[in-house]
């Protein structure tokens, strides 16, 4: 079967994308011919041209996407000609294609009203991406501007103006207020007054007569003989059909323009079909791109042989015009007849809401907003549904009040069928059913049902649902830290650091309510020290920590405590091992090589804790932060300075790692390990941060994880020296302290990230948020302000008095603790 | 060891309120028992236990971490964090485990007692 598709705007790509995806690409031919040099692109966005972006931003999908699908896309190449009898048509540079089905898809020109002066220069059009560029051009030299139309795209052109720079920019509107077609007369005085506010001038009842001007444009002229001076004036009255090539052929076409069609969008011709603004179907045009949208769902199922009919098309639309929100819904504009209306008009915000209620007071019928369309998702939903109104069907503008709950006509009210993205027709079932199938962010459920991928005008809706579903299965939605601090970790860290707090009392004070508890403790305590690096044991925040690190040493069967002093990257002289074996073996300690290459000595009672560190301290040990969550232990092979095939050396990296960040706090652990080569004897690949030695320096991989549930690191930068090594872990470090959740290892928070490693690695390496010089200074504040706080406590015999059993009688140890020996060492008795 | 004795409760002497960390607790020894004191500095209130929690009968509760559950004082246990009402010593965590003797708490000046069954 062969298609050929005239006109490659969004409605023309959308049936091209429906075709292809319905064929599965088999036993199609597909051709298009497009009058714009550029494949199609996002019209209803296009002011942001102005606004930064590029065409190529504003493409719905680059060329290679046609390639790809084998559509011959014939470019900048308008069809001249088409011979129904023989099923040809014939293009502006000469090429000839025959066609099974031809689909029309020619859209609209700007209407460009019989004004004398018209061709001046300066005169422009609001349509295609070609017109910004003259307008863009022209611009520098224009101090004053005007658009003919104070309709939708009137104000859209305005808006360009205003992006362009172009100082006073008027507005002239024929009728007597501005978008006459949406909103109803309140709501356009108060759209009006909340324009002029933002700079517009706005002239209503004005017909322009002549256009003013020698060679270029200089002013307009009205019917009433009043001028306006302008530079350049940009024409935006409203759309005209493209249906000439229609007419050319023969087909039926209204005598206000558009190409005739039946609900199959099949022309007076049953091979050729019109979808988009070209169409004419039941004596209307359809201006909007979600219904554009359906009639290439309509035409591209019609041609497969499925039935299905476009019927028309609920023409509601929420747009912000110039930072202002408008929305009509439904039918605005209710008789008296039709049902009653409620109104809401705040002059003083520039808010102005209006429902229609069928005479029953049962359902709406439609509505208008202006200033604020935050609940436009939410009414037209209730409309289209025909959702039963609350019986003060006022609560629905303006919320539950007295202290009720909100009225019943939330998201979770809405039927399974209702369509919550129109434009791709997505219904709230398949929504729902996406999220329960584990899609629960916005983008994995727009990749996953398309829904909020083109206007994404539903995206706030889509996000209620999202919510909604994971609640109705119990998830945990938002990541507060408890009940007594309603703030997630990452919004709390912020805010201590913005107030500069230094303790867990003052942050509750600030922050919290109640007297907290061990999960926010724990969570504070772990934020303060990861801003500031102070003594964690001072401030009083001794008791806010984690009872580990309360005592500085990990609790054991029975209540004694180990001890680990820092070995880093587990190379250590037959003195210290000396020295430890001596401790072991004067406070009889049990001891044992543990996977982080140190020695852990187990078995001691609190109160001996001082005693033991006073010693290691004495022989040149410090603190390994074993009972943190806190940089752990960097694990290395011998590497180059004894192994055969060791590339650099591993161990000396590894130490300067281990001291660089030794004493770090974060969310939770921290393991890391560096390799002499690529046979990995470090097992740096299953570490939070780990280094492999190459030919020609280091590979840096992070966010791997062993325990119960293993992951592989994977590579954030390849052959890196190490100077640029250190700088990337300090950025990752500071990055994942500043975001993650408490207790959530780095692979866990990768796994969590929107966007994964190609955005982590964005914000490492390319500083996509520009704050990589931020985040190195905040690590060097913190590596700089390092101190074993194992020496601080042994040299402060107020912090010594804590390590004791009873209050009243320090130096007794706790009798109920009991021994027992196995293979010539003691351990923990059994517990019951 | 300085003693009290009223009708039915022997307050003994347990330590001064300063050797209390804030917010915190420490384990008091009265003849052959453990008893956990904790000193809640926001609302100026102390409460006290059995140091021995139920659930693996490991002598800690005192180096548990204090905090309030809905307004109620709790502490939870260093070793699998259990929660336990310092009010009435009911375990709020899982409510089939044991619940914690509590005793009373008075202070006179800096000095801190502990009410005790006469016997």
């Amino acid at each position: 079967m062969k298609i050929v598709v005239i006109g490659n705007g969004m409605v023309g790509y959308k049936f091209c994308e429906k075709i292809v995806e319905k064929t599965n690409n088999e036993g199609l031919e597909l051709v298009v011919f497009g009058e714009e040099p550029l494949p199609a692109y996002d019209r209803v966005h296009l002011s942001e041209f102005f606004s930064g972006k590029s065409a190529a931003d504003l493409g719905m999908a680059p060329l290679e996407w046609y390639a790809s699908r084998n559509i011959k896309l014939h470019l900048g190449d308008p069809v001249q000609q088409i011979d129904r009898l023989h099923k040809t048509v014939l293009s502006y540079k000469g090429i000839t294609e025959h066609y099974d089905y031809l689909v029309l898809a020619t859209g609209s020109a700007a209407f460009v009203p019989p004004i004398p002066g018209i061709d001046k220069k300066g005169v422009f059009l609001y349509r295609t991406i070609e017109d910004l560029e003259l307008m863009q051009a022209y611009a520098p030299q224009a101090r004053k501007g005007t658009v003919i139309g104070g309709g939708l795209l009137g104000l859209e052109a305005a808006k360009a103006l205003l992006d362009l720079g172009v100082k006073e920019t008027h507005v002239v509107e024929f009728a007597p207020r501005l978008m006459p077609r949406q909103i109803d007369e309140q709501g356009s005085l108060i759209l009006q007054s909340k324009l002029e506010k933002l700079g517009l001038k706005i002239h209503t009842s004005k017909n322009t007569s002549d256009i003013l001007g020698e060679g270029a444009v200089t002013g307009l002229r009205f019917s009433d003989d009043t001028v306006l001076e302008t530079d350049m004036l940009v024409i935006s009255a409203g759309i005209s059909p493209r249906d000439e090539l229609a007419k050319l052929s023969g087909l039926e076409t209204g005598h206000r323009g558009g190409i005739v069609v039946n609900e199959q969008l099949q022309t007076t011709d049953p091979s050729i079909y019109a979808i988009g603004e070209c169409a004419l179907y039941n004596g209307m045009i359809y201006g909007l791109v979600a219904p554009g949208y359906e009639m290439s769902e309509v035409a591209a199922s019609h041609i497969l042989g499925e039935q299905k009919s476009f019927t028309g098309f609920d023409m509601s639309t929420k747009l912000k015009l110039i930072g202002v929100d408008v929305a009509s819904f439904g039918n605005p504009f209710v008789s008296p007849e039709q049902g009653s209306s409620i109104v809401l008009e705040d002059t003083m915000k520039g808010i102005y809401k209006r429902i229609n209620i069928s005479p029953d007071g049962q359902h709406l019928l439609g509505g208008i907003l202006v200033g604020d369309a935050e609940a436009y998702n939410l009414l037209l939903q209730t409309c289209k549904n025909k959702v039963i109104l609350p019986p003060n069907p006022e609560d629905i503008l303006l919320g539950a009040r007295n202290g009720n709950a909100a009225p019943g006509a939330g998201v979770t009210g809405l039927p399974d069928d209702a369509v919550i993205c129109s434009c791709e027709n997505v219904s709230k079932l398949a929504i729902c059913q996406a999220v329960e199938a584990g899609n629960e962010t916005l983008d994995a459920v727009k990749k996953c049902t398309k829904a909020g991928t083109c206007c994404g005008g539903c995206a706030p809706m889509v996000k209620d649902l999202i919510t909604a579903t994971m609640k109705a299965q119990g998830k945990y939605i938002r990541n507060v830290v408890c009940e007594h601090f309603a703030y997630s970790r990452q919004e709390l860290l912020d805010l201590v650091k913005v107030k500069a707090l230094r303790s867990f009392d003052e942050v509750l004070d600030h922050y919290g309510h109640g007297e907290g508890c061990e999960v926010c403790k724990p969570v504070v305590a772990s934020i303060l020290a990861s801003l500031w690096n102070d003594m964690i044991l001072h401030k009083g925040n001794d008791t806010a920590q984690d009872s580990n690190d309360r005592y500085l040493a990990n609790i054991q069967k029975g209540g004694t405590y180990s001890v680990v002093p820092r070995v880093p990257g587990g190379e250590i002289t037959p003195e210290k091992l000396i020295v430890i074996g001596q401790v072991a073996q004067k406070y009889n300690l049990y001891t044992k090589i543990t996977g982080g290459q140190r020695i852990d000595l187990f078995g001691a009672h609190l109160s001996d804790l001082p005693l033991i560190w006073e010693e290691l301290i004495a022989a040149g040990f410090e603190s390994g932060h074993a009972y943190g969550k806190a940089l752990r232990t960097v694990k290395s092979c011998v590497g180059s300075t004894w192994c055969r095939f060791g590339l650099h050396d591993s161990v000396s990296f590894a130490i300067q790692i281990e001291e660089r960040y030794r004493g770090l706090r974060a969310p939770h652990k921290l393991k890391s390990a560096v390799s002499g080569c690529i046979r990995e004897c470090a097992e740096a690949q299953s570490k939070d941060f780990g280094i492999i030695a190459t030919e020609k320096g280091w590979n840096l991989y992070v966010c791997g994880n062993g325990g119960s549930k293993p992951q592989h690191a994977q590579l954030l930068a390849g052959d890196i020296d190490s100077e640029t090594c250190i700088r990337y872990i300090d950025r990752f470090l500071m990055f994942y302290i500043k975001t993650a959740d408490p207790l959530t290892r780095t692979a866990t928070w990768l796994n969590k990230l929107e966007g994964g490693m190609d955005y982590l690695r964005n914000v490492v390496v390319n500083d996509s948020l520009g704050i990589s010089a931020e985040l190195e200074q905040e690590m060097q504040l913190l590596v700089d302000a390092y101190k074993c706080e194992w020496k601080e406590v042994v040299e402060n015999p107020e912090l010594r008095k804590r390590f004791s059993h009873f209050v009243n009688a320090p130096e007794e140890k706790d009798p109920t603790v009991k021994f027992e020996t196995m293979r010539a060492q003691k351990k923990a008795a059994e517990w019951k | 060891m300085s003693t009290i004795s009223t009708t039915d409760v022997t307050w003994f002497f347990a330590c001064k309120t300063t050797d209390v960390p804030t917010n915190g607790g420490v384990c008091v020894k009265y003849k052959d028992e453990q008893i956990a004191l904790f000193y809640f500095t926001r609302s100026d209130t102390w409460y006290a236990t059995q140091n021995l929690c139920p659930h693996r009968r490991q002598m800690a509760l005192s180096r548990g971490m204090t905090g309030t559950h809905a307004g109620e004082p709790k502490v939870a246990c260093p070793f699998h964090k259990k929660t336990f009402s310092l009010k009435d010593g009911r375990c709020l965590t899982d409510e089939h485990e044991c619940a914690l003797t509590v005793y009373p708490v008075r202070i006179e000046d800096d000095r801190v007692y502990i009410g005790v069954n006469a016997y």
